[in-house]
């Protein structure tokens, strides 16, 4: 009991009083603070219905509208094609949460089966662009390094030179696209989803289109490789600015401490 | 054990023959003087504190960085021809790219060993640079930098400064897409200068932005003329420290008029030497765990193309910030524009750095202060030059935050618009804070300086008095304590001489003469301090009813 | 049992008790007691415990020779294109990762063990060293300046003030010789900044596919990048060229145009602008499809595409310039004349 109410005066008790406070606070923040992905509505599960359309007047209507012409809390969706509806359904996107700057990706609500179901229905109601094949996205004979100058090109002023993501304005972001399927990505070039701009055929080719979800596929997948070591999560200098000062410098310090210290000396007893 | 007092001397020779060593020594003397030179340096003395080796991280990594580099230009062509890549890289396999981003490919997946030092040298850079930053602070924060120290002040700034340019020159040279879209916003930079500014843009492009030249050029300035100049600067920091000898924190035996520590031969070159191993070794050991500039990532540089995260080096990250954060001003008039959204914080970010390093030179004329220090102070013994110090941080601080402002955004689910306003208010309101917090802080600290002289330090324990009463032990403080934190000195402030002297003649007083007063009070007046405790106050304390 | 139990009569002999520099004055509780007496570490007193060190030591430089050898081992082993997946760093290359280890750990060791060494062998014994002023005794500074002034006079400089003049023109006029030298440089900016590879009846060329574009291949909320027809990227000055002219192309719906010459200057909706930002040059092209805003990644910059590429946020100073298009009578899109303002970051010049 002594010892510790000595210490509690200890010159260094308020610094560490003040980190355990603010890893406790951090601890208590991570584990209570609202999940980026919304936990998906269990109730739209059990409402397995066979048809496109009845999916539609439960899940989508209240929003876009009973025949998908659009309200003032969502656009028509009369030509959008299978596609679109195949990126917002099947990453989660829509059924929105709430509405905000921007729909995030989160857990799916509805089956692929359903979803196709979906896309049949709103594709009935104008022509527009079709899910892709397997054929179109995948990786298997493309142009990687064409796909990396695409990329460039094309996208990485939204979304970072290897998918990373980055800020838009208002609070709008172009998401990172890590571990999205590579029909998604071919999804979104084709439809142009929110406020990413479409990149039809006529301007970037299938054969382009197929490159780019190449290209990302080698440098930002679970198997990519990042030959020197942690990529820091590929933000470029700032991250890199950051690890410097903290763990670099931070452990110049440390060390430095450990040489300019007295050593202990011997206490007689 | 003894033989150091028994060794022959040279006159003592002739009977037998002096050891090997000391006869190499011997030679060298009579040619270069080297016992002269050895007498004064291999016994000196340098006090022990962890803050003063933050120099020593920079000197090592200093070193580092001229022993990679060398090693990189074994392998590195400056050069802008355009080439097709066919490497071991497949996804740049076939894109077109400049020579010089080719060899920078080639060094990192070709040639063994290549990527690491490639990361050693870049890591290196940036630890250089935040090593100076944190040293440079430390002088700051102890007045390390008063007489006779100032010129040893500016040539650190000097160094601070061009190892910012070395560092953004060496930066550019992959060619890569994010390098090349900051050389193209330095282009932008440059061309916003009034009357030149195009002109010194062509002349140092050869041309129109990009051209064929940068790259040759940026060289021979990163690997020449600034590193050239820097080793020159580094030298003479390091003579005048030797000069000057150390300073050191006040404390039982160490005045002003000595310097109390550990030799250099041995201690110091076990410690020093050492710790530059020390140094090199962690800066392996990080570039072998975490990448840095993966320019294979980026790709060659095309000025239609771009990265979102394209911020420059941690070092320019503050400049980064004043351009992100300035709004849009441009005023044409007779066929001339003026930049003035570009030129000003251009402007903005020299005087932030050009205030640094004349403020050795403005505290000397405020305080009227023309002794030599040698004893540092304790930050809070200095509430005003430590608060000043504390809202430049700030201000820094909150620049290079707005040069990352868009990284913000994105992690903490903010709007970069919101951010960009955030940043642009605390810009002004944040050195304020800041400064106004800390003199307070300090001065707190000083109360409690005082109280513990007077009562000790709270031990924690409680006793129960015999008639109930609860009260904490004091311990009282050893006359070692007791000294250290009462060494430092309270000067006065300056006073204006009074306006009418002694025969009733009414003199003027200059404008500059009475902003020097006013600055000074701010130093030095009576609500900056707290009165130290006097040893009367003392002897009453611990005399009378004993510590409570 | 513990090696701090030394009995007092083992130590030896006491260092230092002398209170060195001792200015206490008696009745200052405040004065300078002078350097405390050296205390002496466990290394000090009991030859185990330095023993132990001195282990420690030999112990460090033998384990960084080992990793010396690993280094080279692995310098000579591992082919230089292999990776290898390293818990939890990811995929990384075994040179890399090995070498750097190997390297850092040997280098490590070797400062550890000296600072080891220093720390608890080499003697602790703090010394003293006496500063003396930096400034000289004022008869140094006497003898200096009249050494100074007799060699002044004996010089004449003052006296023959022909001579003086003419050595400091000499000496001022000579490095102009190498200002001159430096306009070797570059050519005079001229008018380079303000003429882009556009011009009248250049086809705009899809840079995606290499091929001209026609109004229907831009549809409402995409985004196209197109460079003036006849130019490649084998060109010897395409990265000059393409820093000025580089556009996209966006098509808004008319009745979204706010602007009245934007509209004018449109196909159809379709709007061609310049992609290099007014604020120093970066490619700005992050647009919004919904807000018709483009973004400029470096620094923030806003532009409204639907209303004459005015600026809404951010640094720059003017709006984007616009291109003028038009359908040709094969029904391409081609440009009706170079932009009429200089593109990208404004200079001195532009007016």
């Amino acid at each position: 009991m002594k010892k510790l109410s000595a210490r509690r005066r200890h010159p260094l008790a308020a610094v560490v009083v003040l980190l355990f406070a603010l890893a406790v606070t951090g601890g208590l923040y991570a584990a209570f603070a609202p999940a980026e992905s919304a936990k998906a509505d269990d109730s739209a599960q059990s409402l397995a219905i066979e048809e496109g359309k009845k999916l539609y007047a439960v899940g989508c209507a209240s929003c876009h509208g009973t025949g998908a012409q659009g309200t003032s809390d969502g656009p028509s969706l009369v030509g959008v094609g299978a596609a679109a509806v195949d990126f917002q359904v099947a990453t989660g996107r829509m059924p929105m949460q709430q509405q905000g700057a921007q729909a995030p990706r989160k857990k799916p609500v509805y089956t692929q089966a359903q979803i196709d179901q979906l896309a049949a229905y709103i594709s009935s109601l104008g022509a527009g662009p079709a899910a892709p094949t397997k054929d179109q996205y995948s990786p298997e004979g493309a142009d990687v390094a064409k796909g990396g100058e695409l990329f460039r090109l094309n996208c990485s002023q939204c979304h970072n030179f290897t998918g990373k993501g980055g800020a838009l304005s208002n609070g709008k972001f172009a998401p990172n696209l890590e571990g999205v399927n590579p029909k998604h990505i071919y999804e979104a070039m084709q439809t142009g989803p929110q406020n990413m701009p479409s990149f039809p055929d006529s301007v970037l080719s299938q054969k382009n289109k197929k490159d780019i979800v190449a290209y990302l596929d080698e440098v930002n997948s679970s198997k990519s490789e990042s030959p020197g070591g942690l990529g820091l999560g590929g933000f470029g200098p700032v991250s890199e600015g950051l690890f410097a000062w903290v763990f670099g410098l931070g452990a110049l310090i440390a060390v430095a401490i450990w040489v300019a210290a007295r050593t202990a000396k011997a206490k007689k007893s | 054990m003894s033989t150091a007092d028994t060794t022959t001397t040279r006159a003592g020779a002739q009977g037998r023959k002096a050891p090997a060593g000391e006869r190499v020594a011997d030679w060298a003397d009579g040619r270069l003087g080297i016992y002269t030179l050895a007498k004064g340096g291999m016994r000196k003395i340098f006090p022990d504190h962890w803050s003063f080796m933050l120099g020593e991280v920079c000197l090592y990594s200093f070193l580092i960085i001229i022993l990679t580099g060398v090693y990189l230009t074994l392998f590195f062509h400056p050069s802008m021809n355009e080439v097709v890549y066919h490497g071991s890289y497949v996804p740049m396999q076939g894109v077109r790219m400049s020579e010089a981003f080719k060899s920078t490919l080639d060094i990192s997946f070709d040639v063994r060993g290549g990527l690491l030092i490639r990361q050693i040298h870049h890591w290196a850079a940036l630890v250089f640079i935040a090593g100076m930053m944190v040293h440079m602070m430390r002088v700051f924060f102890t007045g390390a930098f008063r007489k006779p120290r100032e010129i040893n002040w500016l040539f650190g700034f000097l160094l601070l400064v061009l190892g910012t340019f070395t560092g953004f020159t060496g930066y550019s040279l992959p060619d890569d897409l994010l390098s090349g879209t900051g050389v193209r916003i330095a282009d932008g930079l440059v061309m916003s200068i009034p009357l030149v500014g195009t002109y010194i843009s062509f002349y140092l492009f050869g041309g129109e932005f990009p051209g064929t030249d940068f790259v040759s050029r940026f060289y021979s300035i990163h690997i020449l003329l600034l590193p050239g100049i820097m080793l020159g600067l580094v030298v003479g920091h390091l003579i005048l420290v030797f000069y000057h000898k150390h300073t050191q924190f006040a404390g039982p035996g160490r005045t002003n008029k000595n310097v109390v520590g550990m030799p250099l031969m041995p201690v110091y070159m076990a410690k020093a030497g050492g710790f530059f191993f020390l140094v090199f070794g962690i800066i392996a050991a990080i570039s072998a765990i975490a990448t840095i500039n993966p320019v294979w990532e980026l790709g060659p540089y095309r000025p239609d193309q771009v990265s979102t995260n394209a911020q420059p080096d941690w070092y320019l990250g503050m400049s980064e910030g004043l351009f992100r954060i300035m709004p849009g001003w441009e005023i044409s008039f007779a066929g001339h524009t003026l930049v003035l959204g570009v030129f000003i914080p251009l402007l903005v970010f020299g005087a932030v750095l050009t205030i640094m390093a004349v403020y050795p030179f403005i505290e000397s004329w405020v305080t009227g202060d023309k002794r030599e220090h040698h004893i540092l102070d304790r930050p809070r013994n200095a509430p005003t030059r430590t608060a000043f110090g504390v809202a430049w941080l700030t201000l820094y601080g909150v620049a290079l935050m707005a040069g990352g402002n868009d990284l913000w955004a994105t992690h903490f689910h903010l709007s970069v618009n919101s951010v960009t306003w955030f940043v642009r208010i605390s810009f002004f309101v944040g050195p304020v804070l800041a400064f106004i917090a800390t003199r307070r802080i300090c001065m707190g600290l000083q109360r409690r300086d005082k109280d513990k002289v007077l009562h000790g330090r709270e031990s924690g324990i409680i006793k129960r008095l015999p008639h109930g009463e609860f009260v904490e032990v004091h311990e009282p403080l050893t006359q070692e304590q007791l000294h250290t934190l009462t060494a430092h000195e309270q000067p006065r402030p300056l006073a204006l001489e009074p306006e009418v002297d002694e025969n009733g003649v009414v003199r003027k007083v200059k404008g500059t003469q009475k902003l020097r007063v006013r600055l000074s009070k701010s130093y030095y007046g009576e609500d900056r301090y707290v009165p130290k405790a006097t040893a009367k106050e003392y002897q009453e304390i611990t005399s009378g009813h004993g510590h409570h | 049992m513990s090696s701090q139990d030394i009995p007092e009569e083992t130590l030896p002999s006491k260092q230092g008790e002398a209170h060195e520099g001792a200015v206490a004055v008696a009745g200052d509780p405040f004065a300078d007691p002078g350097l405390p007496p050296h205390e002496h570490r466990i290394q000090d007193i009991d030859e185990r415990a330095a023993k132990r060190s001195e282990r420690a030591v030999a112990f460090m430089f033998t384990l960084s020779m080992l990793a010396t050898i690993g280094f080279i081992a692995a310098y000579l082993a591992i082919p230089v294109d292999k990776n290898i997946y390293v818990f939890p760093i990811g995929h990384v290359s075994a040179m890399n990762f090995t070498l750097g280890l190997t390297l850092g750990v040997a280098l490590f060791l070797i400062g550890a063990g000296a600072v080891h060494w220093a720390r608890t062998l080499m003697s602790d014994v703090e010394h003293i060293d006496e500063r003396h002023p930096i400034e000289a005794p004022s008869e140094v500074r006497a003898k200096v300046i009249a050494d100074f002034h007799q060699g002044a006079a004996e010089s004449a400089m003052g006296r023959r003030k022909l001579i003086r003049n003419s050595m400091f023109g000499a000496l001022s006029l000579l490095p102009l010789s190498g200002v001159f030298l430096l306009g070797g440089l570059s050519k005079a900016p001229g008018t380079k900044l303000r003429h882009t590879a556009w011009g009248k009846g250049k086809r705009l060329v899809n840079q995606n596919t290499n091929q001209p574009l026609r109004p229907e291949d831009i549809q409402v909320g995409s985004l196209t990048f197109a460079m003036p027809e006849g130019m490649k990227e084998e060109d010897h000055d395409f990265q000059n060229q393409i820093a000025k002219a580089a556009l996209m192309l966006v098509r808004l719906r008319p009745e979204n145009i706010k602007d009245k010459k934007e509209l004018d200057w449109s196909v159809d909706g379709i709007v061609a602008f310049s992609k290099i930002c007014t604020h120093v040059g970066c490619p700005i092209n992050l647009y919004e499809q919904q807000t018709h805003h483009v973004l400029c990644p470096c620094h923030q910059s806003t532009f409204d595409l639907s209303d004459g590429g005015r600026v809404v946020f951010g640094p720059a100073g003017h709006a984007l310039p616009q291109l003028r298009i038009k359908v040709n009578d094969k029904g391409y899109l081609e440009a009706m004349g170079d932009f009429q303002e200089p593109v990208g970051p404004a200079f001195w010049e532009r007016g």
